[in-house]
């Protein structure tokens, strides 16, 4: 199965960057999820946790201040205010 | 010890205190380039996928929008010059200073007003020498500049640009923005970039990068695109503007490295001609002792001698 390529930012530093099968966010629309082979999608986050769960089985949580979402042919950025792990 | 001996000794220790403050002034830019270049390397990723995603939205939506839509009849520009608070560092500010008045007179002959916006003292301190007009300005953190200064300047260009330059004196349909991108260790270059309205050259390139036009023409945007622009506005600047702190102030410390590096050096040269030139001296001062006491010795053998 295919997989998405996941990048978490903040404006200083990158958070996370790997691979995972899937990352759930909160938008202004509510929540949602996003599994590989999405539709390219351009997302304004409100406050709230990301949850990214990393290929190997792992869950990193990260929460947001605010920030966006996008994703494009798997590759999923996350793009943080001031993302924290 | 003779008076002109004195005096090179004296210009050589004064000259060798100097070298010591160049040095170390050469070795703690050197060792704070390293930092900037790897807060630069940090904050890329960021301004990376913050760019692609403005150049997603302006090509994947029909929404008029300040953003990417040039005004039709464009008055006022704004422009924002960054250079550093202290100097020391060779042509570093003046460069970018020089650049941007290249720029302001392009503007000009375009028919636009400029707002100058200045980041750094040396900036300030050329404008209010020669009484130019500064729209605002900040100093204090050019060699380290955080996110929350970034945010700062940010936020006031914002207000200019969302102004309608018309209505508002303070208003302005474009931005621009002069730093020095930093290429690598010798090698700085002050350039201008158009931050707003999205210039046309950078679409085109994040579209080639993002790969085959047909593939990326399905976009969803939550909740709508034109509130993504919305949101992504302040935080497109405040990204492209720290970044451009950033390079500015890894610029700032190899430019510093370079002019203390030379400074040390011309500092080596001058002890070693000042050092010949007090050894010419002592010997002249030894030679002049030797002929006088010689001569001395002489008189006193003829004269003794005359009067037998």
């Amino acid at each position: 199965m295919a997989t998405l390529t996941v990048e978490v930012v903040s404006p200083e530093k990158r958070v996370f960057s790997g691979e995972a099968t899937m990352v759930s966010a909160r938008t202004l629309d509510g929540d949602i999820g996003i599994l590989p082979d999405h539709i390219s999608l351009l997302g304004v986050l409100v406050p709230g946790v990301v949850t990214v769960k990393a290929a190997d089985g792992t869950t990193s949580d990260f929460d947001m201040t605010g920030g966006f979402i996008s994703v494009n042919k798997n590759r999923v950025s996350i793009l943080g205010e001031q993302a924290q792990a | 010890m003779g008076a002109q001996l004195r005096i090179y000794r004296r210009r050589m220790r004064s000259v060798k205190a100097t070298k010591k403050i160049t040095r170390a002034m050469e070795l703690i830019s050197a060792s704070r380039i390293v930092k900037a270049q790897q807060r630069v390397a940090a904050s890329s990723p960021y301004s990376n996928e913050l760019t692609n995603a403005v150049s997603a939205v302006a090509n994947h939506s029909n929404t008029v929008h300040p953003l990417t839509f040039a005004a039709i009849n464009p008055k006022r520009a704004a422009v924002l010059i960054i250079t550093a608070d202290r100097g020391m560092a060779g042509a570093y500010s003046n460069a970018a200073i020089k650049e941007g008045d290249l720029l302001i007179s392009n503007l000009r002959g375009r028919g636009l007003e400029v707002d100058a916006y200045l980041v750094g003292r040396k900036a300030i301190n050329f404008y209010r020498f020669r009484n130019r007009e500064i729209a605002n300005s900040w100093s204090g953190f050019s060699d380290n500049p955080t996110f929350e200064n970034a945010r700062e300047v940010s936020e006031n260009l914002i207000t200019a640009f969302l102004t309608d330059s018309g209505e508002n004196k303070n208003g302005v349909d474009e931005l621009h923005i002069i730093y020095t991108q930093f290429k690598s260790m010798i090698t700085q270059l002050p350039v201008g970039d158009q931050l707003l309205p999205l210039a046309k050259s950078e679409n085109h390139d994040a579209e080639q990068a993002a790969g085959d036009h047909k593939v990326m023409a399905m976009y969803e945007f939550e909740s709508s695109a034109e509130g993504v622009l919305n949101a992504l506005l302040p935080r497109y600047v405040e990204a492209r503007v720290f970044n451009a702190m950033l390079q500015s102030a890894a610029s700032e410390h190899a430019a510093r490295r370079r002019a203390m590096k030379s400074a040390t050096d011309n500092a080596d040269e001058l002890i070693k001609s000042l050092t010949r030139l007090a050894n010419a001296a002592r010997q002249a001062e030894i030679t002049q002792e030797i002929s006088e006491i010689v001569g001395g010795a002489d008189a006193l053998a003829s004269a003794s001698a005359g009067s037998e």
